[in-house]
Parts: C-alpha cells; structure tokens; sequence
C-alpha cells in the first residue's frame, strides 16, 4: 500500500524520460502526459482517502529506517494539496495542448515542454511528500530547474531579461537553503523533520531561533514574502500564460507548504507568533497596493498573488487549530483561484492583443463566456460569498478574532482591508477590460515569438480548459463542509505532530 | 564537545564574502562565478556539519565508528554539487543567451525601476506623453 506515494514521484520522471524520445510523435507525447497526469490524480486521492481513514502513509526509500534514510509521507496535509495541485496541472496541461494546437496545428510538437512539465510534475510531489529537509532541497531543485526552462524557453530579449531575475534570486535562496541544512545538521545531527522536532527541543534556545528564523528566510524567499517578494512581479508575467499560471499557482505554494511543515513540526511554540503576524500584515498590504498601480493585467494579477501569499502567512502566525484550518483551506482556493485567473487573462489577450488594461474594453459584448471565466474567479479571489474565497477568509477572520489580543485584532483588520483591496483591484480590471467602447484587437508587438496575441481565435480546448478549472473554484465552494472537515483534522495533525512522528519513526507501518 | 576548525572557518567567511560580493555585480558572468564560489562555500559547510571527524574516510572497516566522518553530509554535499554544476550549466548557456540577444550580458533593472525613472522625468513633459508610453512599456 505504502508503495503508492511513490508513485507521484517516480511516474512523471519515467515519463519524462518516455516523452522526451516521443519528441516527434506530438499527439504521443500529449496523450502521455495527461494520461500520467491522469493516473496521478486517482493516486493522489486513493492517498488522500487513506490517509485520513488509517493516518499517515510512509514509504522508507531503499530499507533504510527513517532517521537515517529517506522516508516518503503523506499525510492529510500532503495528500490533499498534492490532489488539488495535480487537478491543476492536468487542467493546465489541457489549455496549453489547446494553444499549441490552435496556433500551430495537430502536427508540430514542442518537444522541450511536456516532458519539462512531467519533471515539474514530480518535483512539486516530492516537496509535497518528503519527510526530511535535504530531500525538500532536492525537490525544490527539480522543480526550480524546470521552471528556468519553462521561463527562459524560447527567449525574446525581454524574457531574457526577466529570466535572469528570477533564475539568480532562486539560485542565491537555494544557496542559502544549502546552507541552513548544513547548520541544521551541524546543530543537530539529523535532517529528518520528524526526528529534528525531537532534537531541537534539546538545543538553548538562542541557536533554534536563530535556525527558524533561517528557514522563514529561505522559505519566504519562495513564497514571494514581502519584503523578499521583489522578484515575482518582474518574472512571472513574461511567460506565456500557462506557463505563469501553472508556476503562480504551485511554486509560490509550495514555499508556504514548506514553511507551514517546518515552523510547526520542528520548532515549538505559543499559539500566536506576533513577527510571522507582521510579515503577513506586511504582504497583503504591499501586495494590495502594488496591484493597483498596476495598468499590466498579468502584473496586477502576479501582486493579487504576493498579497494573498499574506493570507496563508496570517493564518500561519495565528498558529493554532483554526488559523492552520483556514490557511488549509486557503491553499486549496487559492491554487485553482490563481491557476485560472492567469488562464483566463491568456484568453483576454487573444482578444485584445494587449496586457494594458487602459487599451481594452468592451470585452464583455465580444466574448461573453470569458467575462463569466474571468468573473467567477475573481470575486473568489475577493472573498465575495458565496465562492469558495469567502469560505476560506471567514474561517481565518475567526481564528484571527480568537487570538484575542491587540495585535489579533490589528492583523485581523488588515485581512478586511486586503479583501476590499483586492475586490477594487479586480473590479477595475472588470469596468475597464469587459465594460466600455469595444476595442479593436491590436496586432501581435512580437511576431517572432511564441505567445499569439489578438488573433481573436480561441479553440474549445483552451476555454474548456478553463471551463474546469472555474468548475473546480466552484466546486471546491460547494464541497466547503467536508473539505474544511478535512482540513481541521490536517491541521490537528500538524499542531499535535504525534502522527507524524509515530509514523515516520515508529517503522510499524513502512512497507 | 565540538571543537571549531578555525581554518576551516576562516576559508567559509571569505568564500561566502567573495560570492556575495561577485553577486552583487551587474555582469552575469561574474554573478555567475558568484554562485559557483558561494556554492563552494555551501558545499564545504555541509561537510563540516559531519563534525570534528570530517576529511577522515567515511568507510566501515577502515577506522573505528567513533573515528570515522559521518557519511551523511558528505552524501549531501554529493548531491548537492551534481546540482549546483547542473545550474551554472544552464546559467552559462542563459549568458550566452543574453549576449546573443542583447549584445552584453548585464543584469538590468526590473521593470518598476525603469518605469518610475521614466514617469519621474516625464512628468514635466506633459501627462498625455507618460500614458502612452507606460502603456507600450505594458503590452511588451
């Protein structure tokens, strides 16, 4: 049984492998990876389903017990947002396969990105799955890795430009990654997360501080934590649409997954962490700002984001039951929320040939499907009942007010602030871009390169794409009961930590 | 109780010092060499993790348990430099990109930098000017 939380690891590297030789068969190679992603999706809930009926699977790679090798676990927490990471991803791939096929035919393949996105693939699972911190490094890597060549992939110069950033501020963090492993490891001897929680209860205090404070550094870096959220902005807007979707809505949430498993496992703590509080207060409010200055659709959206990573941050610096059940359950909509946001304004400028939101209009008499597409995940994005964000914020809004303290009521205030915020933001984008003059498209500013713009010309595939990804926002509201049962007890888990570390150091079940 | 290596430590502050301060230059090339050293640096850090035993041979057999370096940081380090040459690989190859497309490898300022230079010297000019331009600037 335990074999099974391999799979999402191994598959997609196999299949990359496969995918890569099938450069040439393009209808091959698309078949594979939706139909690997497929298989991932089935696993990711059968793991789900077992992990919450008999508690943690956990594979002990190559015989080795844990402390000492590597284990693979997948609890609640892991088994859930690798199920709704893994739905994305299939989605993703579909819009992008319809792109492909709208604009250059059933014939030609891009060879470098399916089995890329497979690798991607397999590195978003093992940082999801890992039980131990150099693995988590590892699997950052793998996913880091590829998302440079999906970035950097057939580069114009501004894309180049935008590639630099974002490959030199990952490579510093992932140095900086390295290096608090090895301070870890000199501090306590071991790498395994379950067995540092043990470990750095033994340590003073002051070098444990100092360890936490690390890795909130090298894991803000990842999750575009204001003031290390610099480098986001500038890079995700410049790769075709699926691309940033697909990086915007995992690799930011990955950084949080990591810190969240870290701070709560490893290191031990009062309910209420005012510095994490701050850094959040401090995300959603620059993020907020940042986006409404912002006349670039795809950068508005790319500053939406670093202001909601704030969100998960809030209800990690509550740090008890319901904020950890609220940033849960904001993961979960925000991965689909943001996916399709980005999706969607893929589709936007095919119609208007333009990211500038002063230059379109009247979008909503053109098209009116993706004025529905573009308008359900926003005001799920602004928290506006009944979508699934609404579900979402009032469960953090509550643990906020339950922190009962000054600062609780402070940070709570800013996470109202933000939602305002955020819903002016979205709806300017939606009286400038879907109401007013209908515009004529502009022509494509670059020719040469890959993304196709103000063509007018969407195929099925692409708005069905879509289409599923709206439906999974919408779903994911409507299946809010026993998903926030789900998440309670993933969040139980986290804070106790005692099947976590039963499971992982006890042996008794490993396969 | 460890003892600190001061050589050691020592040859840590000045790689990590040589490779912040290489990545801080405009140049991809250098940044690059920047990383490469501060790589080095993490590198040798994981090794030391292993404790006052480490440079001896990890090896059963060849000394007694409590004379051998710990295997485990050195397996990390492994890892880790098969990673790190990977990524200088392709930060080369992204140089080379950049000069192919750009003439120069240079890192330039991001985008809101340049935009808010340009609003600052436009502003005098007149208005109407600066939309147009933020606009042309948004749809690249």
């Amino acid at each position: 049984m335990s074999e099974l939380v391999a799979v999402p690891v191994l598959l997609p590297l196999a299949a990359a492998g496969l995918s890569m030789a099938f450069g040439r068969f393009a209808d091959v190679q698309r078949l594979l990876g939706l139909l690997v992603l497929g298989v991932i999706v089935v696993d990711a809930a059968v793991l789900l389903y077992f992990a919450d009926v008999h508690g943690p699977l956990v594979l002990h790679l190559g015989g080795w017990a844990a402390p000492v090798g590597i284990a693979l676990v997948a609890d609640r927490l892991a088994a859930l947002l690798l199920l709704i990471s893994v739905v994305v991803m299939f989605a993703v791939l579909l819009y992008s396969i319809g792109q492909r096929i709208t604009d250059y035919g059933r014939g030609t393949a891009s060879t470098t990105f399916h089995p890329i996105y497979l690798v991607l693939c397999s590195g978003v699972s093992l940082a999801y799955l890992t039980g131990d911190l150099f693995n988590l490094f590892v699997a950052f890597e793998i996913m880091l890795a590829s998302s440079y060549v999906l970035i950097n992939r057939r580069t114009t110069a501004s894309r180049v430009r935008a590639g630099m950033t974002y490959t030199i501020v990952s490579l510093s963090s992932s140095v900086l990654f390295l290096t608090m492993i090895g301070l870890v490891y000199a501090a306590t001897g071991t790498v395994n997360l379950a067995d540092l929680a043990l470990e750095m209860g033994q340590l003073p205090p002051a070098p444990v501080r100092a360890l936490a404070l690390l890795m909130v550094i090298v894991f803000g870096v990842k999750s575009a934590m204001v003031p290390l959220h610099f480098w986001l902005p500038d890079s995700y807007p410049n790769a075709p649409a699926p691309i940033t979707a697909i990086l915007a809505a995992l690799l930011t949430k990955v950084g949080i997954y990591a810190m969240i498993r870290t701070q709560i496992l490893v290191f031990e703590r009062e309910p209420s962490w005012p510095l994490m509080l701050t850094l959040a207060m401090a995300t959603m409010i620059v993020g907020a700002l940042g986006a409404l200055a912002q006349n670039d659709l795809n950068r508005m959206l790319s500053f939406l984001l670093v202001s909601h990573i704030g969100f998960m941050l809030f209800g990690l610096g509550v740090y008890d039951i319901a904020g950890l059940t609220g940033v849960i359950l904001y993961i979960v909509h925000h991965i689909t929320v943001q996916a399709t946001l980005f999706l969607v304004s893929g589709l936007i400028t095919r119609y208007t040939g333009t990211v500038a939101l002063s230059r379109m209009g009247g979008l909503a008499k053109i098209s009116p499907l993706v004025a529905v597409l573009f308008a359900v995940p926003a005001l799920s994005l602004a928290g506006v009942p009944p979508f699934s964000g609404f579900v979402a914020k009032l469960a953090l809004l509550r643990s906020g007010i339950g922190v009962g303290t000054v600062w609780g009521y402070v940070a709570t205030g800013v996470v109202v602030l933000t939602s305002l915020l955020t819903l002016y933001a979205v709806a300017r984008v939606w009286s400038r871009a879907f109401w007013g003059q209908v515009r004529e498209p502009e022509g494509d500013p670059d020719p040469t390169d890959e993304l196709v713009v103000g063509t007018g010309d969407t195929s099925p595939g692409m708005v069905q794409a879509t289409g599923v990804l709206v439906l999974s926002t919408v779903l994911v509201a409507a299946l809010a009961g026993p998903l926030a049962e789900v998440s309670q007890r993933a969040a139980t888990d986290l804070i106790t930590g005692e099947a976590y570390r039963t499971a992982v150091l006890g042996g008794d079940s490993g396969g | 109780m460890n003892t600190v290596n001061l050589t050691m430590a020592i040859v840590l502050g000045g790689l990590y010092a040589t490779g912040f301060y290489l990545l801080l230059q405009r140049s991809l090339m250098r940044v690059l060499l920047g990383i490469v050293i501060l790589g080095h640096g993490a590198n040798l850090l994981l090794q030391l993790a292993g404790g006052s035993q480490a440079g001896r041979p990890p090896m059963l057999g060849d000394a007694p348990i409590e004379r051998m370096a710990d295997p485990l940081p050195q397996a990390m380090a492994l890892t880790a430099i098969v990673i790190t040459f990977a990524l200088t690989t392709f930060l080369l190859a992204l140089a080379y990109r950049a000069w192919q497309l750009l003439g120069h490898d240079e890192v330039q300022d991001d985008v809101e930098d340049r935009r808010i230079r340009r609003l600052e010297a436009e502003l005098a000019e007149g208005d109407e000017e600066t939309e147009r331009e933020l606009d042309s600037e948004a749809t690249r």
